[in-house]
C-alpha cells in the first residue's frame, strides 16, 4: 500500500496554506446594521454622559412661573434658591416648570444603566444555570423546572410586586426586570451547551483528562458567546422599555427622578394642549430601543452562523 | 415513456462537452471544473472518480441544473438527448427532472422529507409529471417498491422515512428517481453512508433496474472497489481536471496516468500482510465481559432497554495492532468508547496496570487516561475550533502536570512526526485539510505518551491517497514507541492491511476473533463471510506498482 512514492509524500513536511484569516472585529464593525445602530446608541450614551454640559440645568428643579412653555422658548429660569438663570426651553417644560430637555437627558442615565445593568444581570446568571444544568443531566431536570415556573410569572406583574415589597430603588428596578429574563438566557446557553458537549473534541477533551471546570470554560463556553451576546442586546432593550413601562405606572422609580417613564407619566394629563411632555422622551425611548435592536440585528448576522452566508 | 425513441442506440444519452464551471471569486481555484467531456450511453454506466474537491459533484449537480449560486457553467455543453441544457430555462429543466434525468443523493435521510409517508414522497413525481387517478397512481408506486425490492410494499406506503433502514431508504429515493423511467440516472455517492453488505445490495439493485430499462447511469464515487464492481466507462478526475478516460479494465488494470497509479496504489487491499513478530508482553489493558446497557424513557415501568454491547472482551499487548470491524450499530464504538472510559460500562470488568478501571469516576481516572488517547473519525470536529493547534496538543500534558515550555518543545517535536511544520501549531484547525487535521489529531494524542492508542474510524473519512498516508504513519509510530492500538473500522480491506488481530462484531456482540490470516481468509462464521463477500471490488485485481507488496520501507526519521 505504500510505495516509494506515497512515502515521500508522507515524510516530505507539508509547506502550509497561506494564512486567510479576517479577523471577526473588523467583520463586526463592517456591517452596517452595527454601524447604525451602535453609532446611535453611542451618540445617546455620550448626551447622558456628558449631559451637565449640553444646556441642562438641574432636571429635578421646579419653576412654577414657567410652567408648561412650549419647545424652543426662552425665558428665565427660576429657581427655589433665588437664583436667575436664563435658559433655552428646547423640548418646552412640564406643568411643574422642569426642563424636558434637561430631563430627558438625564434620563438616559437612568434607561441605559438599568438596561446594560438588567443584560449584564440576566446574562451572568443565566450563563452560569445554563452551563449547569446542560452540563450536569443529574440536576437538568430540577433547575429547568424551576426555570419553567420563572418563566410562568408574567414579567411585568413580578416587578410591580417586587418594587412594591422592596421599595422603588435603582437596584431594585434592576433586579425586578432581570429575574423573569434569566430563563430565557438560561435555555439558550443550556440549548448551546447541549449540542456541543457532544462534539467529539470534547470527548477528546475528557480523555485528555481536562477538569470539568477547564472542559466548560475552554470548550464550551466560547462557543455561547456569540448568541449571548446577540441575546443580550435584546434583554437591554426590553429592560429599558420595562422600566419606562414600571415608571409611566408609577410602579417604578420615585417620580421626582428624571427617568422616561416618569416624564411621560407626568405629561400625560394634559397630554391633548401639551403633546411634547409625552412626544419627546417618547422619541428618546423609541430612538434607543431601536437602536439596540439594529445593533442586535447586526450581531446576530456577523456573529451567528446560521445567518452566515459565508462558505467555507 | 421510453424516451430512447428518438434516438439510436450510439447516440449518447448524456454529452458533455469542454464544459467549464467557475468558482465564485477567493476560491481555492478559477474554476472547479474544465475542460470536461465525456459521453454517456444507452444502457452504459459512466463512474466519475475522483478525491474530494476534484469536482466530481459539481458536474453532477451541473447536469441537473441544481448548481449552487455562485457556481456559472463558463464555456462548454451538456447535452442530453440532443438538447442543450446549459442556459435552458428552469421552468424547461424542471419537466426534464423526472422524466428524463432523476438523481440519487448520497444521504438518503436528508434527502427524503421527514414528515411525509415514503409511498406519498415517491407520488409527488408521479403526480408532478403524469395524469393517472389515484388507484392507477397507488398500484404504480407499490410497482415500484416491489421492483426496488422492499419487503411488505403496502406497510413501507405508509411508513416515514425515519422508520426504515438505511438500504431501504435509499431504496425509496432511488424508486422515486426511476419511477418515470428516465433515460439518465445520477448517482452521486448512493453507497457511502452505507454498510457494505446493504452497499453490495444497492449497487446490485441499480445495475439490475439499469439493464432492465437500458438508462444510462453517470456514477460518482471515490471508491475504487464500488468502480470495479459497477462501472462500464471510468472518467478519472483531479481538481477539476479530466485526467483519464476509458473502458474500466483499461483505466484500472493499465492506467496510463501517474495520478490514477498512485490513487490505485493506495487503495487498500484485502491481503495478507507480513507484520513484525510480536515480543510476548503482558496485555497493556483488557476488558472481560463488558456490556453497556441503555435505557431508553424516564419512568421505570415504561423504560426499554437497549443492548449496545454484550459481554465483549478484549485485550491488547503493547505493539500489537487488534481490529475491531463490523457494520454500524453491530457496537464496535461503544466497546471502545468503554474502554476508553469515555462512558461507564454496566457490567464487566477492564484491567489496565494491574487496576480495574471499570467503574472510577472523575479524578481516580486520571492515571489511567494518560495511558490512553484516543483518535476521533471526524478529523473537521474532533478539534476544538476555537483553539490554536499548539494549545489543542498541549492540553493534555498540562493536564498531566507537564511545564508548558517543556509541553511545547514536545509539542513541536511531534509536528516533525506527523510531517507538519512547527508554525502550524499557532494556527487554527480551519485552516488545515481533513488529513492534516488527523495528523494533528494524532500529535494530540500521542502527546501524553499513551501506551494505548484507540482509533474510532480514524481514516473512514479520508481520501484513499490520504487514509494510506495516515495508515503508514500510525505504523511507524507504533514501530517508534510500541504502542497497542486498538483500530476500529468498518472497512474490512483498512482492518486486513493494518491489524494483527481482527475482532468481528455483530448486534452488540463478538461473533469471531484471530489472527488476520484466520479471520479474513479462513473464516469460520457465516456473518464474517458475508461480510467479505460484500467488500466492493474484492474480484478485481487493481494494477499495483510492484513494490506495493512488500513491507514499507520507512526513512530514518527522528525518534520520539
Amino acid at each position: 500500500m505504500a510505495d516509494a512514492r506515497l512515502l515521500s509524500s508522507v515524510v516530505a513536511v507539508e509547506p502550509l496554506a497561506p494564512r486567510r484569516r479576517r479577523s471577526l472585529l473588523r467583520r463586526v464593525i463592517s456591517n452596517w446594521s452595527v454601524r447604525l445602530g451602535g453609532g446611535v446608541l453611542c451618540i445617546l450614551i455620550m448626551a447622558a454622559l456628558f449631559a451637565p454640559w449640553l444646556g441642562t440645568i438641574d432636571p429635578t428643579a421646579m419653576d412654577p412661573g414657567s410652567g408648561n412653555l412650549l419647545p424652543g422658548a426662552r425665558g428665565d429660569f427660576n429657581s427655589f434658591d433665588g437664583d436667575v438663570i436664563p435658559h433655552w426651553f428646547i423640548m418646552g417644560t412640564d406643568s411643574l416648570g422642569r426642563d424636558i430637555w434637561s430631563r430627558a437627558l438625564f434620563g438616559a442615565r437612568v434607561s441605559i444603566t438599568v438596561g446594560i445593568a438588567v443584560a449584564l444581570l440576566a446574562l451572568v446568571l443565566g450563563l452560569c444555570i445554563g452551563l449547569t444544568a446542560g452540563y450536569f443531566r443529574r440536576i437538568d431536570g430540577i433547575v429547568m423546572r424551576v426555570m419553567d415556573g420563572v418563566m410562568a410569572i408574567p414579567a411585568i406583574l413580578f416587578a410591580v410586586s417586587l418594587v412594591a415589597l422592596f421599595g422603588g430603588t435603582l437596584l431594585m428596578v434592576i433586579v425586578a426586570i432581570a429575574v423573569p429574563e434569566i430563563p430565557r438566557v438560561a435555555r439558550l446557553v443550556r440549548s448551546v451547551v447541549l449540542s456541543v458537549r457532544e462534539e467529539p473534541y470534547v470527548e477528546a477533551a475528557i480523555a485528555l483528562d481536562t477538569p470539568t471546570w477547564k472542559i466548560l470554560l475552554r470548550h464550551i463556553l466560547p462557543n455561547a458567546v456569540a448568541p449571548l451576546i446577540i441575546q443580550g442586546t435584546y434583554v437591554c432593550a426590553s429592560a429599558i422599555l420595562v422600566e419606562s413601562i414600571l415608571s409611566f405606572l408609577g410602579v417604578g422609580l420615585p417620580a421626582e427622578m428624571p427617568t422616561w417613564g416618569n416624564i411621560m407619566a407626568e405629561g400625560r394629563s394634559q397630554f391633548n394642549q401639551f403633546p411634547h411632555n409625552v412626544l419627546f422622551p417618547g422619541i428618546f425611548l423609541a430612538l434607543t430601543v431601536l437602536s439596540v435592536n439594529v445593533l442586535g440585528d447586526g450581531l446576530r448576522d456577523t456573529l451567528d452562523p446560521k445567518f452566515n452566508k459565508r462558505t467555507e | 415513456m421510453a424516451n430512447q425513441d428518438a434516438c439510436g442506440p450510439a447516440t449518447p444519452v448524456l454529452s458533455v462537452r469542454d464544459l467549464a464551471i467557475s468558482l465564485p471569486y477567493g476560491g481555492d481555484r478559477l474554476n472547479a471544473v474544465q475542460e470536461i467531456s465525456f459521453d454517456v450511453l444507452p444502457g452504459k454506466i459512466v463512474c466519475l472518480l475522483g478525491e474530494s474537491g476534484s469536482g466530481k459533484s459539481v458536474i453532477a449537480n451541473a447536469v441537473m441544473g441544481l448548481l449552487p449560486s455562485g457556481l456559472l457553467p463558463t464555456a462548454g455543453s451538456i447535452r442530453l438527448q440532443g438538447r442543450e441544457l446549459i442556459g435552458a430555462p428552469q421552468a424547461e429543466l424542471r419537466k426534464l427532472r423526472g422524466p428524463s434525468m432523476a438523481m440519487v443523493f448520497q444521504e438518503p435521510m436528508t434527502a427524503l422529507n421527514p414528515v411525509v409517508t415514503c409511498g406519498e414522497q415517491i407520488g409527488e413525481m408521479l403526480s408532478q409529471h403524469v395524469r393517472m387517478d389515484r388507484a392507477a397512481r397507488r398500484q404504480a408506486i407499490l410497482d415500484i417498491m416491489r421492483r426496488v425490492h422492499l419487503p411488505e410494499p403496502e406497510r413501507i406506503y405508509a411508513s416515514y422515512p425515519h422508520q426504515l433502514s438505511g438500504g431501504q431508504r435509499q431504496r425509496i429515493v432511488i424508486a422515486i428517481a426511476l419511477i418515470l423511467r428516465p433515460a439518465l440516472l445520477i448517482c452521486d455517492e448512493p453507497t457511502t453512508a452505507l454498510d457494505v453488505t446493504t452497499q453490495a445490495e444497492i449497487l446490485e439493485l441499480i445495475r439490475e433496474l439499469q439493464t432492465q430499462n437500458d438508462t444510462a447511469v453517470l456514477f460518482i464515487t471515490h471508491d475504487f472497489g464500488v468502480v470495479a464492481e459497477i462501472a462500464d466507462q471510468v472518467v478519472v478526475l483531479e481538481l477539476g481536471h479530466m485526467i483519464e478516460q476509458g473502458e474500466k479494465h483499461e483505466v484500472l488494470t493499465r492506467p496510463s496516468q501517474p495520478y490514477t497509479r498512485m490513487l490505485l496504489d493506495a487503495v487498500p487491499e484485502l491481503s495478507l500482510r507480513k507484520r513484525q513478530p510480536l515480543p510476548e508482553a503482558a496485555p497493556l489493558l483488557s476488558a472481560r465481559k463488558v456490556s453497556k446497557v441503555y435505557a431508553t424513557g424516564s419512568w421505570p415501568l415504561s423504560q426499554r432497554h437497549v443492548h449496545a454491547l454484550r459481554e465483549a472482551s478484549v485485550s491488547v499487548r503493547p505493539r500489537e495492532t487488534v481490529g475491531i470491524v463490523g457494520e454500524s450499530g453491530s457496537g464496535k464504538s461503544t466497546l471502545a468508547r468503554c474502554i476508553a472510559r469515555l462512558i461507564e460500562p454496566t457490567s464487566g470488568d477492564i484491567e489496565a496496570n494491574g487496576r480495574s478501571v471499570a467503574h472510577l469516576r472523575g479524578r481516580q481516572l486520571s492515571p489511567f487516561r494518560r495511558d490512553l488517547q484516543v483518535i476521533f473519525q471526524d478529523p473537521y470536529r474532533s478539534l476544538n475550533p476555537r483553539q490554536t493547534v499548539g494549545s489543542s496538543i498541549i492540553e493534555g500534558p498540562i493536564n498531566f502536570g507537564v511545564p508548558r515550555a517543556q509541553a511545547w518543545s514536545r509539542a513541536k517535536e511531534l509536528m516533525g512526526l506527523v510531517r507538519l511544520r512547527p508554525e502550524a501549531l499557532s494556527r487554527y484547525p480551519s485552516e488545515f485539510s481533513g488529513g492534516q487535521r488527523q495528523r494533528i489529531s494524532i500529535a494530540r494524542a500521542l502527546a501524553c505518551e499513551p501506551k494505548l492508542l484507540i482509533a474510532d474510524e480514524a481514516v473512514s473519512a479520508l481520501d484513499v491517497s490520504v487514509q494510506a498516508q495516515i495508515l503508514a504513519l500510525l505504523e511507524e509510530i507504533q514501530r517508534l514507541t510500541s504502542v497497542g492500538i486498538l483500530f476500529i473500522t468498518h472497512d474490512l480491506r483498512v482492518a486486513s492491511q493494518i491489524c494483527d488481530r481482527v475482532i468481528v462484531m455483530q448486534q452488540g456482540r463478538i461473533v469471531e476473533e484471530g489472527s488476520v490470516s484466520d479471520v479474513f481468509f479462513a473464516p469460520r462464521e457465516d456473518y464474517t463471510r458475508r461480510l467479505l463477500a460484500a467488500a466492493p471490488g474484492r474480484d478485481f485485481s487493481f494494477a499495483r506498482s510492484a513494490d506495493v507488496q512488500q513491507d514499507p520501507v520507512y526513512p530514518k526519521s527522528q525518534q520520539v
